[in-house]
């Protein structure tokens, strides 16, 4: 039964080589996605390309539904799956800070390095402004870490605190998800800007 | 490819790490094991002072070697194979004829610096928060999400002369 790295005690050789393999699927789906060009992932937020919520919230409900269909038959321990902790400040903070950074930059740090490694020169620049982002943030750390570590939740789960089992909540994204796309395809015929989708 | 196909793609490449490692996807916790190891090799006194570094540094670690760091080099490498493949290999400044080659690179310099700023403070960034998180059904990963795009949008706007 799944994870196995945890339980298993993999050598770390091991442990790093899987992790690779699963790097190379991450950056193999981005670039595929097309989320190596920043127009496209920028598009979202302009409405002329939509492709970044088609592609997050089909793989988040596949990811989704594939774990309960696992944990369901036994062959994965969810319990043993990390859940993110929820500093609800940080979360939201962050989250804002970061989407300023996306419509600037045009990309988050996942495609950056992905565009990077098909030769964008602005990706190049935006992986290093992300290295010395980390490297502000570790050296500011002392000075924001009651921030940081403000209004602490735990391992918080979002259909426990809406009162629903996973599955009906499941359920709900995936109708959402289904109306989110619809909307989508609208937006796309609506905003459609011929002269950019035709480069990208 | 379909964007669709792609993210069910990219769904079963999460799902696998969950099934295998019990973790999800991410990217900006590689690029801060990068920044740690350039500091601990730099300086490694200011490392073993920091409260912020020296956790990395306890029991003769070596954040080079790490889970997130060689996630990052499946990525470049995942990504360099999808643009062989796709026939997108090529060095390239994307950016609206509006605006300068200057000002793009400028501004991919401070979106990069800022979104792994908010990552760090977030603990997770798209990946690492947002759809890893939404796919264990972590509340902070819907808040961190739902903050992410809300933000982006507001501040579209201001940007607009950048993309279109």
């Amino acid at each position: 039964m799944g994870p196995f790295t945890s339980a298993a005690g993999f050598p770390v050789w091991l442990d790093l080589l899987i992790a690779i393999i699963i790097g190379i699927g991450f950056g193999f789906s981005l670039e595929q996605a097309g989320f190596s060009s920043s127009r496209k992932l920028a598009g979202m937020f302009y409405g002329y390309d939509t492709t970044v919520l088609k592609v997050f919230f089909t793989a988040a409900i596949v990811a989704l539904v594939g774990s309960q269909f696992l944990s369901y038959f036994g062959l994965l321990n969810l319990n043993l799956v990390f859940v993110n902790e929820y500093y609800v400040t940080s979360a939201i903070v962050g989250g804002v800070i970061m989407g300023l950074g996306f419509i600037m930059g045009g990309f988050c740090p996942g495609t950056g390095v992905c565009a990077m490694s098909i030769g964008k020169i602005d990706a190049l620049f935006y992986v290093l402004g992300g290295l010395t982002g980390a490297f502000l943030f570790a050296e500011t750390y002392p000075l924001i870490r009651p921030f940081a570590e403000d209004a602490y939740r735990g391992p918080v789960k979002v259909n426990e605190v809406l009162g629903l089992s996973p599955g009906v909540f499941t359920l709900l994204l995936i109708v959402a998800a289904v109306a989110m796309f619809w909307v989508a395809e609208i937006a796309e015929k609506k905003f459609a800007r011929p002269e950019i989708t035709d480069k990208i | 490819m379909n964007p669709y196909l792609a993210g069910t793609l990219l769904g079963l490449v999460l799902l696998s790490s969950m099934y295998i490692a019990g973790r999800g996807l991410g990217a900006s916790g590689g690029l801060k094991y990068c920044v740690v190891s350039i500091v601990g090799a730099v300086s490694k006194p200011h490392a073993e002072k920091s409260e912020y570094y020296s956790k990395y540094f306890e029991d003769e670690q070596k954040p080079l070697f790490n889970w997130l760091t060689m996630i990052i080099f499946g990525v470049l490498t995942g990504g360099f194979i999808s643009g062989a493949v796709s026939g997108r290999l090529k060095f390239k400044i994307e950016k609206s004829p509006n605006i300068s080659n200057v000002r793009r690179l400028i501004f991919a310099f401070a979106g990069g610096m800022l979104f792994v700023y908010g990552g760090q403070l977030a603990r997770g960034c798209t990946s690492g928060a947002a759809l890893s998180g939404m796919a264990v059904l972590s509340l902070a990963g819907f808040v961190t999400m739902m903050a992410i795009f809300g933000s982006a949008y507001f501040f579209a706007w201001f940007f607009r002369k950048n993309w279109i």
